[in-house]
């Protein structure tokens, strides 16, 4: 039998993101035992990612020089939750943290749409491409196209041109207008306008095409076209990677499995919280991009006032209130300009795999009105990704919504699953009709 | 014909019901499904599929003898995704191993293969195991199958036979002649009972408890484990009353994924992982394949297994109601004797003679 050891924690904030990072240093100011735990090996998170290459960002290295009175807790990763306490594992086995507060900062990933050729070796999301090539995945002198929706197209295209790929163009789905007003709009944040100019700068001579989408990837055995539709026509581009994303879906998942009520406006699931980023289940908070996509600039406001507030320290955390409404602005515009084109969703065909773990085909999901009746039927979304690809992208076609989380959130080693705890795992949706 | 008049109205569509419509849909009966929930979705989704032979009681080993010679029918159905791994029983002891030659004798008188396995052949077959092991016993025809999609292909095949299924409708209460449906539909016909764990709910004299068990399954490990593995001593856990037991039980699925069982928890009534438990079965499934713990987790979960007091279904008419019938309370043998319990109960229904002895089963035992 193994026991796992067991941590107290004041504060305990999962995910070293820019919001984590932020609600870890604002909780910490006030004396509180602060835990700030991740599943990466490096604090930064998505956006902040180390790069073996080049230097963090100088918000990032603050951020990061600013955890002296923080527990840094590397590579774990959270499996299941209790009444104020997570079981994480970690490389030396499993352990049970337990918490006053918890910070929720588990942030985003990316909406994968599927299209023919969208499971070929060498087609992978762009944040995803993007962070292989900041850890060194060898990628120089390759031809890549950069292809779906949104700033962070900009952001990967650039980071994968300064390790020496072949940017053969950015295609943004959404039309010229949208982004040329989107542009326009942005004289109000003139930080962003500045950083989206210096995007463009590094990007010097990559071709940037609106209203153009990727319609299949083609080669055999692995990617060496494309074709892309735009308001001039289809075209075929040769080349050998095709980094594709269509922005980002909030990781609710040990959120619900927490029992957090989540809103469900759009396709996409995200956290309920009131003014103070207070999730509905007491001492638990929530910041950034679960709490519904915003970007950079607002998980850090919101990672300050989540912090303060899980320290008790209200004040402090009411003060920022009125910069949190003005970057949530900001993310309003943002997925107001960029809202993804109705024929995104009719590109797969019937015999396009939509679950790549089970190899569950479009098709073979007709007819099923609820996630579990499909699960049953045909295994969608029973692999080790736990649908977090194929139920994301299932409920953004709008054939149904994702089912709830159940434990282990992320796969787990069965001896972390043996690990003893007295307290029952919160209640999982096997049976239930939460979705 | 009235609309909603039938030959059969079978309630619930979990293997054990699906087993019922589709084979009364083929003796040609006018059918009605009514289910609440998904085909399937119950205890047949949360079962690991196995078709085994129990053989610590003859009327179980008779029913489900007579269920597997129907299970190969489908050995080629591809939505059965029947996987011939074959069942090796492993005894870790002297006193274990003393069981097999009663074990295979009892086998062998219900027509079922089975051979004595030595150490050495034990670790030929299941290198993994850990190492110590007195030998088994391998019972080479036995299978898994998915359970939840062969229910659902019952269902569809009894709709092809002019089977109606009233989907995501329930039985509000049982009528003279009938059901009521919850939206007011009333519906004639003799009613076939096959809500599992459910059956409390319309016929409360008939005793049944749910117990709970707990599955955890893997990621792809393609061949680590080739056959299903059970302890020798499992039916001490299957068949004893203790309020919780574990016992060793890991099944290969096709896809090389390794589903591990088993626990049984009477009194547990939600669908809440219980660490505890979890921890048990799992220390007891480390104890006889230790590579196991290394090995990742991609899922758990739980499901309930309707227990009569003696452990033998109800399959029958129910005393003192006319023309309402049950078949519910298979326990952990559900998805193995489901197709012998529907042929059972029709011939049963259709006032011929079974091919087995139905009386260990008539549910008027319980009011002897």
């Amino acid at each position: 039998m193994t026991e796992p050891m067991t941590e107290h924690y004041d504060v305990l904030v999962v995910g070293a993101g820019p919001a984590g990072l932020a609600a870890a240093q604002a909780a910490a100011m006030h004396g509180a035992r602060v835990g700030l735990l991740d599943a990466q090996a490096q604090a930064g998170g998505q956006v902040w990612r180390h790069d073996v290459r080049r230097a963090a960002p100088r918000a990032a290295r603050r951020a990061f020089a600013s955890l002296e009175n923080v527990d840094v807790l590397a590579r774990h990763s959270v499996v299941a939750a209790a009444s104020h306490s997570l079981l994480v594992e970690t490389p030396d086995g499993a352990r049970q943290l337990r918490y006053g507060s918890l910070v929720l900062a588990t942030g985003a990933r990316e909406l994968l749409l599927p299209f023919p050729g969208w499971t070929l070796p060498g087609v992978t999301g762009a944040g995803g491409l993007q962070a292989l090539t900041k850890q060194g995945w060898p990628i120089a002198d390759k031809r890549v196209v950069v292809a779906g929706s949104g700033p962070l197209l900009l952001a990967a295209a650039a980071t994968l041109r300064a390790h020496g790929t072949h940017v053969l163009g950015i295609y943004e789905q959404a039309p010229a207008s949208a982004v040329h007003a989107f542009a326009w709009r942005l004289r109000h944040w003139p930080a962003r306008a500045v950083q989206a100019v210096g995007l463009r700068a590094r990007l010097a001579g990559v071709p940037y095409r609106c209203g153009t989408f990727v319609r299949a990837a083609h080669g055999e055995p692995a990617l060496s076209s494309i074709e892309v539709e735009g308001p001039h026509g289809v075209r075929r581009i040769e080349c050998d990677q095709l980094a594709i994303g269509y922005g980002l879906v909030p990781n609710v998942e040990l959120a619900g499995l927490l029992g957090c009520e989540l809103e469900h406006a759009g396709a996409h699931p995200h956290v309920r919280v009131d003014s103070l980023l207070r999730t509905s289940v007491p001492g638990v908070h929530a910041a950034g991009e679960l709490c519904g996509i915003g970007g950079l600039a607002a998980a850090r406001i919101e990672g300050s006032i989540a912090g303060h507030a899980a320290a008790g320290a209200y004040g402090n955390a009411a003060a920022l209130l009125p910069q949190r409404t003005r970057e949530r602005r900001f993310a309003a515009l943002l997925s107001q300009h960029f809202a993804l084109a109705p024929r995104l969703h009719a590109l797969a065909t019937p015999q396009t795999l939509i679950c790549r773990c089970e190899d569950v085909t479009l098709a073979a999901l007709d007819g099923f009105s609820n996630a579990r009746d499909a699960r049953l039927a045909t295994r969608c979304g029973m692999g080790a990704c736990q649908g977090r690809i194929c139920g994301s992208a299932l409920a953004e076609l709008g054939r149904f919504p994702r089912s709830g989380s159940r434990p282990p959130l992320f796969p787990a080693r069965l001896a972390t699953l043996a690990v003893a705890e007295a307290e029952s795992f919160l209640p999982n949706d096997y049976r239930g009709n939460r979705t | 014909m009235n609309a909603g008049s039938y030959d059969l109205i079978v309630v619930g569509a979990g293997i054990v019901g699906a087993s019922c419509a589709d084979a009364a849909a083929a003796e040609g009966l006018r059918v009605a499904i009514v289910e609440p929930g998904p085909i399937g979705g119950g205890a047949t989704a949360a079962a690991m599929g196995h078709l085994v032979a129990m053989d610590d009681d003859p009327a179980e080993l008779a029913l489900a003898r007579y269920s597997l010679r129907q299970w190969e029918g489908f050995a080629d159905l591809p939505e059965a995704e029947f996987s011939r791994c074959g069942t090796l029983w492993v005894a870790r002891g002297e006193t274990e191993g003393a069981a097999i030659a009663t074990r295979m004798a009892r086998l062998a008188a219900g027509g079922v293969e089975a051979h004595a396995i030595d150490a050495q052949n034990l670790y030929e077959l299941e290198p993994a195991l850990a190492p110590g092991m007195y030998g088994g016993m391998l019972v080479p025809h036995e299978a898994v199958v998915y359970p939840p999609r062969v229910a659902r292909y019952l269902v569809q095949r009894a709709q092809t036979r002019h089977a109606r299924l009233y989907a995501g409708r329930s039985v509000q209460r049982l009528t003279h002649g009938g059901v009521m449906l919850d939206d007011g539909t009333p519906l004639h016909g003799p009613t076939l009972l096959a809500t599992g764990c459910a059956l409390p709910e319309l016929l409360p004299q008939l005793p049944l408890r749910p117990r709970r068990g707990h599955l955890v399954i893997t990621d792809r490990y393609p061949g680590l484990l080739r056959h299903q593995l059970l302890e020798l001593g499992y039916a001490d856990s299957a068949h004893g009353d203790a309020d919780s037991s574990v016992a060793f039980n890991v099944q290969p699925r096709p896809t090389g994924q390794i589903l591990i069982g088993s626990s049984r928890e009477f009194g547990a009534t939600d669908t809440a992982v219980s660490p505890a438990m979890v921890q048990r079965m799992l220390e007891r499934a480390f104890s006889f394949m230790p590579v196991l713990r290394g090995l990742q987790a991609l899922r758990i979960w739980t499901g309930f297994r309707p227990t009569t007091p003696d452990g033998l279904p109800y399959l029958g008419a129910v005393p003192g109601r006319t023309d309402v019938w049950v078949a519910a309370g298979h326990e952990g043998l559900g998805v193995t004797t489901a197709l012998g319990s529907a042929q059972l109960l029709l011939d049963l229904l259709l006032g011929r003679t079974p091919a087995i002895d139905p009386a260990p089963y008539a549910p008027a035992r319980m009011s002897a």
